[in-house]
């Protein structure tokens, strides 16, 4: 059981810089959708005190149906609408910073489990620098990251990390908390792929550089 | 204090009800409503204010509690002999400007919200009337905001003029920076005494430590109190407001900021004794602000203006006695120290009915003619007598012409700096005495100033044909005046009973003053006596020249026609001419500019000559020192780039930072 848990951890990490160095949104999009699915399997593998395995399985149900199924659909669909499914990113010294402030990221984040007694006795080995060091990936997605959907993934990616974060400390009546965080979160996305569609509309372009005019 | 009490809760309910009708679109009914509720509430709660001084003993103090919902501090009001002299002008000033107001804006107000204006005006008196009697920090402050704030809607009237709404901010900004050093003296204050209250109870301080509340007090009340250099709110402010709202604010809102000074000395006891420099620090601010106002004010040639400048001068006086009185204390001579505060609260009463009465002309005046640059008035004291009557009453009055009301302070303070001859120190003796020349300076310039103000504006011919044919003021608007022309003379036949009523609001034990009080009452009595005797051979001497030109030839002629046969307006003196004297000497202080042109040859058929006295403090201190915040400002402005993934690396930052800084350690 540890050992799968510690392998789906890798994964989870390797996933991040993957999602750092990718140039297109549509890898992105997948590895967004991988990172839900590992999100579920963690859910059922890590061990909580006093947690229902129903209710675990109810959160996981939702997390693949909404994380897995629901957001890829819905960002595909965006990605279409606004005409960039072709358009690759421009290539550029950018994701060479965005790896190594990841890498920063991860080595600070392992340094704080150092600091902090009480991540050891919660989490599991690797558990929490894995999951701070996803929220960080998130963070940098969203600064590094020019056009608007890439820095909905990287919000999603954040959101992922703090996920991470409270699972190990999810009590029975917290699942309820989850689901409805989870609901936030697709509500969010929905509304943002909306917004983008009048972005790329008003400014011909979904790069946010151009919000700079809305400036007082 | 009960009559006191219901005159606050009279202007609150008329606040309420001015309030809510701003709120309301302005029909006509409603307008009428307001312009009659409105000034009627101010009035009878102005009037019952003033009952309510003059009941009870002077030398008491009443406090009273107000029930206070707030965490902090308490409603504590208070109403002593000090609380109750200085809010004489709020009251008697607060109910005519009203009326005045009334009278002036009643067939004026079109385009303006009648009803917020006179919605601030009842807060600006409320807020005045709570700042002179709280007796907390907290409470002190809110009606302190609360004060400083209402006059900035005030003087934004004709909100269309851009240098109306520059001015108005200049006065918002001058009573914020303010109001900041009085956080901290009020801060510092707690921080000694351990509660809001125990300042107001009186704090025992070491000499560092009261000379660091007086310094802020002195800054932060000073900025109020319009004391040169933080004067230069007032000469913009002035001018910009309608005139009862002027005529207001300097007769008795700036009277707060020296109301603040003269608490804040006898709410400090220090160990050891008041130390010696603040006495001398408030006498040579004192002079240096009467000159500086005085020497501004005569190179005006905008009346308003030139009265704003006036105000500055009055304020150094009152300030020079406050500083007379300290150096008493300090020497142990009881006589000057009588004099010097004295002297401060009658000029502070005085001033305010003499100068509230001078700017209410200035508004007549700009109601009549549409301007109060002196260049284009003259001649108006024929075509309005009654107007003309009342400023010279005015100006008579504050350049200190007994009986009329002036004369009472500065003569009272030119006594006590002239006592100070038989103080043993040398150094003592000389420095009371040059602040006596300064004060007669100070005197002869104002006479030069305000002779000056009236002669161009009332005599000779007029100038332009707007001042030819001015828009007759009606008795409505000139009934409103008739109260501070009684006051000024009303003030000056009684200034000795005036004496025996300030002096029971001195900071001195009545014992100590008993035996100074008898012989000024009566050289003030004599000096009425005098004023009178000038004034009635005065009053011969017109009616023995009636009697001696009746039946014989006379012909009268345009003043300054100088026998040519069609005089013009262009050959009398104008307002630059008659400042030239004073010019040659103080140009360098007045910061003068003087613009001059003349054609060649012996006809010259163009000239021309123009005196303008810009604020250099303005100009050269404060405009380049604010230039400089502006420009720091926008250099902070770098970090608002507008790029939303810069904004989310500066929370990235925060966050990894703040791990770093919580767990590092």
């Amino acid at each position: 059981m540890a050992t799968v848990l510690q392998i789906a951890i890798i994964l989870l990490l390797l996933g991040n810089f993957a999602m750092l160095t990718a140039n297109r949104l549509e890898p992105r999009i997948r590895l967004v959708s991988f990172q839900g699915a590992l999100l579920a399997a963690l859910l059922l593998l890590v061990p909580q005190q006093g947690a229902n395995l129903m209710h675990n399985l109810l959160l996981a149900g939702a997390i693949v149906l909404i994380k897995v199924i629901g957001f890829p659909l819905l960002l595909h669909r965006t990605l279409h609408k606004v005409g960039l499914a072709s358009h690759s990113a421009v290539r550029g010294s950018g994701h060479k910073y965005a790896v190594i402030s990841g890498m920063c990221c991860l080595i600070f984040a392992l340094w704080l489990e150092t600091r902090l007694p009480f991540a050891q006795e919660i989490y599991p080995p690797l558990f929490f620098p894995a999951a701070l060091a996803t929220l960080f990936s998130g963070l940098i997605m969203v600064v590094g990251r020019m056009r608007a959907l890439g820095q909905v993934l990287g919000y999603l990616v954040a959101e992922n990390g703090i996920f991470l974060l409270s699972m190990p400390l999810m009590m029975e009546s917290s699942t309820w908390f989850e689901l409805s965080l989870l609901l936030d979160v697709f509500v969010a996305v929905f509304v943002m792929g909306i917004a983008i569609n009048y972005i790329s509309e008003t400014f011909e372009s979904i790069d946010v550089g151009r919000f700079c005019s809305l400036r007082d | 204090m009960e009559l006191f009490l219901v005159a606050l809760a009279l202007l609150v309910l008329t606040a309420s009800f001015l309030a809510a009708a701003s709120l309301v679109p302005q029909v006509p009914s409603i307008r009428l409503c307001v312009h009659i509720a409105g000034p009627a509430g101010i009035i009878l709660a102005c009037a019952l204010g003033m009952a309510g001084l003059f009941h009870g003993s002077w030398g008491a103090v009443v406090p009273w509690q107000a029930p206070w919902g707030l965490p902090l501090g308490g409603g504590a009001l208070a109403l002593d002999g000090l609380s109750r002299c200085f809010l004489l002008p709020v009251f008697g000033l607060g109910a005519v400007c009203a009326f005045s107001g009334a009278a002036s804006l009643f067939h004026h107000d079109i385009g303006h919200n009648i009803a917020a204006h006179w919605f601030f005006y009842t807060l600006l008196v409320l807020a005045l009337a709570l700042v002179l009697t709280a007796r907390d920090s907290v409470f002190f402050l809110i009606s302190w905001e609360l004060m400083s704030l209402s006059p900035f809607f005030l003087i934004e009237f004709d909100d269309h003029e851009a240098s109306v709404r520059e001015a108005s901010w200049v006065y918002l900004v001058a009573a914020h920076l303010g109001a900041v050093v009085l956080l901290g003296f009020f801060a510092l204050a707690w921080h000694m005494g351990g509660s809001s209250s125990a300042l107001f109870a009186g704090l025992s301080l070491s000499p560092a430590m009261g000379s660091a509340l007086f310094v802020l007090a002195l800054v932060g009340f000073g900025a109020k109190a319009g004391l040169a250099p933080m004067h230069i709110w007032l000469p913009e402010a002035h001018p910009a407001a309608p005139s009862h709202v002027s005529a207001l604010l300097s007769g008795a809102m700036i009277n707060a900021g020296l109301y603040g000074i003269f608490r804040t000395y006898t709410l400090l006891d220090i160990q050891g004794g008041t130390p010696a420099w603040w006495g001398w620090c408030l006498l040579l601010l004192g002079l240096g602000s009467a000159l500086t106002g005085i020497i501004k004010a005569s190179g005006q040639s905008n009346l308003k203006r030139l009265l704003a400048y006036s105000s500055v001068e009055n304020m150094g006086i009152m300030l020079m006695g406050l500083g007379t009185g300290l150096i008493g204390m300090q020497t142990g001579h009881m006589g000057i120290a009588t004099l010097g505060f004295a002297a401060c609260l009658i000029h502070m009463i005085n001033h305010a009915a003499f100068k509230g009465l001078l700017f209410l002309c200035a508004g007549e005046i700009l109601h009549a003619v549409q301007t109060v640059r002196l260049d284009l008035l003259g001649g108006l004291q024929q075509r309005m007598p009654l107007l003309g009557a009342a400023f010279a009453v005015g100006a008579a009055a504050i350049i200190c012409l007994p009986p009329l009301n002036g004369f009472a302070g500065e003569f009272v303070l030119a006594l006590g700096l002239a006592t100070g001859v038989t103080l043993p120190q040398m150094e003592i003796q000389l420095g009371l005495l040059a602040a006596l020349t300064g004060l007669a300076l100070v005197s002869g310039l104002a006479a030069a100033t305000f002779a000056k103000a009236y002669g161009i504006a009332f005599l000779g011919e007029p100038r332009t044909r707007l001042a030819a044919n001015p828009h007759l003021p009606t008795a409505y608007n000139l009934v409103p005046l008739a109260f501070p022309a009684a006051a000024c003379l009303g003030l000056g036949l009684a200034a000795p009973q005036l004496f025996a009523l300030v002096a029971q609001a001195l900071p001195l034990p009545q014992e100590v003053l008993a035996p100074h009080t008898a012989p000024l009452r009566a050289s003030l009595h004599t000096v009425v006596l005098v004023g009178l005797a000038g004034m009635g051979i005065v009053a011969l001497l017109v009616l023995w020249r009636r009697h001696l030109l009746r039946g014989a030839y006379s012909q009268k002629n345009s003043t300054w026609g100088c026998g040519f046969q069609k005089g013009t307006a262009r050959i009398q003196y104008t307002d630059a001419s008659f400042t030239d004297p004073q010019t040659e000497v103080f140009s360098r202080l007045m910061g003068v500019q003087v613009q001059s042109s003349m054609d060649k040859g012996y006809f010259p058929a163009h000239a021309s000559y123009s005196i303008e006295a810009p604020d250099r403090l303005r100009l050269r201190l404060y405009a380049p020192l604010f230039d400089a915040v502006r420009r720091l400002c926008d250099a902070c402005k770098i970090i608002q780039s507008g790029r939303i993934h810069l904004y989310i690396l500066y929370m990235l930052a925060t966050l990894v930072a703040l791990l770093l800084w919580g767990f590092a350690a």
